[in-house]
């Protein structure tokens, strides 16, 4: 469970998130949405404290994030996972060594434990033995985003972050990998938060979803409640899924 | 531009800082060191071999030139090639070179994965990206540099015992007897000292501009030729002082 208080944050004085709070379950599909530019990524990014809230409060289970000491921040950025927009391979590591990569660093398992615990991984999405060996360059975006949830659930994270998982695949790949996350979130009972403006994503796994708008929170409901919203921004926002509902009526 | 220059070399001074954090698992950390002494160092032999060959060649060339005087003894040009090679040469027209090389490569590659969030990803793993990159690039750096430029010395000595013979402007027993004239030793260790420091400027200048990049490609572009143009300046002015230091 993660718990935002009104954050807020600044870029060199013009501020992006304008004092957002939100609630983020455990073993939920927790979505962020809003159109390009409305401040998604940079809400993701201070959630996880790769960018440091200038006000408010994120709690992990609790832990405030700015009232941990450096040491215990460097172990809770070992519960988490993080699944980037451009995936974030280390280029000059091969699928299986990025994927063994968390293990190598942050655990004592013999090489042959974390081997097989990375393959395990790789199994889990779907990764075949004969990608093990190819580096990032030579596979396609959607093997890439595969990979790397593989390496983002490698060491068994209990916080998953993923900005943006399925923009540049095609919708098939998509939904698959939506679907992917939406399981393990289930299976590990992770909080799992997804930045998204895929409406495809919205409807089939949006199981919490809070909807911003020039980093502001406009609204907060779940896919069977997000067809009703009464918010101008949103309605629009959704409006090409609405369009293609009524057509189909 | 003055707040400019003091805005980074704050930011320098606590990116190096980071340096020096302890790294995650040691065995992780000397591989990395070994990768970073083949692709930086093992992959420069070949440009400093012929740059050095060429450069000697043409300084014995020049040397013997302007020595063109009866009562200056032949080999004498063996000894003043020797001196510019090893004093200056070798030193620091090698790093300035290796600064373009190297330089651009590191902060190319840093930048590239700044841009691609290679770098929020390990930072998001709790790994220290800088120890984790840039560290291993930086002992690499001090330890192959000296090495290569040992390299250069030799080759560039040979270069212009090659020209010297082949021109007929220095016959070879001249040259062999004119570089073991008034050797003095402390000059290797000057030109060692220099390039190790030079070593260490560009690794870091070049690391940091790459670290700090912000936007796509263009960027990632400006930042090598930021690198390229910062390092090249600060070589040439810390060269200036220890020569006015300890040579004086
Ligand atoms: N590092 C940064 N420095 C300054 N401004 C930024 C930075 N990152 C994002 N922004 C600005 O914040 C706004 C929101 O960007 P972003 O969170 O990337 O949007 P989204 O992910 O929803 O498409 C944009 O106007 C962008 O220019
Ligand atoms: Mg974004």
């Amino acid at each position: 469970m993660i718990e935002a208080i009104e954050v807020r944050k600044q870029f060199s004085g013009r501020e992006i998130i304008h004092g957002v709070s939100a609630l983020f379950e455990s073993g939920k599909t927790n979505l962020i949405i809003g159109k390009s530019g409305s401040g998604k990524t940079v809400l993701l990014k201070t959630l996880v404290g790769l960018y440091g809230a200038d006000s408010g409060d994120i709690l992990y289970h609790g832990r405030s994030l700015k009232s941990l000491s450096q040491q215990q921040r460097h172990s809770l950025r070992q519960e988490i996972g993080m699944l980037f927009q451009g995936s974030a391979l280390i280029d000059s590591l091969t699928v299986e060594e990025n994927v063994m990569f968390p293990l190598d660093m942050f655990t004592d398992m013999s090489h042959d434990e974390r081997r097989r615990r990375a393959r395990a991984c790789l199994d889990r999405v779907n990764i075949q033995s004969e990608a093990y060996k190819l580096f990032s360059s030579e596979i396609s975006g959607g093997m890439q985003k595969r990979v790397a949830i593989a390496r983002a659930i490698a060491l068994k994270p209990r916080y998953l972050f993923c900005d943006e998982p399925n923009s540049g695949l095609d919708p098939l790949t998509a939904s698959v990998i939506d679907r992917l996350i939406f399981d393990i979130t289930k299976e590990f009972n992770i909080t799992t938060i997804i930045n998204t403006h895929d409406m495809n994503s919205v409807m089939s796994i949006g199981e919490h979803i809070i909807y911003i708008d020039s980093g502001n929170k406009e609204w907060e409901g779940s896919r069977e409640t997000i067809l009703e919203a009464d918010v101008a921004t949103l309605k629009e926002f959704l409006s090409p899924l609405s369009n293609a509902l009524s057509h189909k009526a | 531009m003055v707040r400019s220059f003091f805005f980074h070399l704050g930011r320098y001074v606590l990116f190096l800082r980071q340096m020096f954090r302890r790294p995650e698992k040691w065995s992780i950390f000397g591989r990395r060191i070994v990768v970073e002494i083949e692709k930086l160092g093992v992959d420069s032999l070949g440009i400093v071999v012929v740059i050095s060959l060429f450069v000697g060649a043409v300084i014995t060339i020049q040397t013997a030139t302007n020595l063109e005087n009866p009562f200056i003894p032949r080999y004498s040009v063996g000894t003043a090639s020797r001196e510019s090679i090893l004093l200056e040469f070798s030193s620091t027209i090698v790093c300035l070179i290796l600064a373009g090389k190297i330089g651009s490569n590191i902060s190319s590659e840093i930048g590239t994965m700044r841009i691609t969030e290679q770098i929020d990803a390990l930072e998001i793993m709790g790994v220290n990206s800088v120890g984790y990159l840039v560290s291993p690039k930086v002992i690499a750096m001090i330890v192959s540099v000296p090495i290569l430029v040992i390299f250069s010395m030799f080759i560039g000595i040979v270069g212009g015992w090659m020209s010297g013979g082949y021109t007929g402007l220095v016959p070879s027993d001249d040259y062999i007897h004119g570089i073991q004239v008034a050797f003095r030793p402390y000059y290797v260790t000057y030109s060692l000292v220099k390039s190790t420091l030079f070593a260490f400027v560009i690794s870091t200048v070049a690391s940091y501009w790459g670290f700090y990049v912000k936007g796509g490609a263009l960027e990632v572009g400006r930042a090598s030729t930021k690198t390229v143009v910062t390092s090249s300046i600060v070589i040439l002015i810390i060269n200036l002082l220890i020569t006015q230091i300890w040579l004086n």
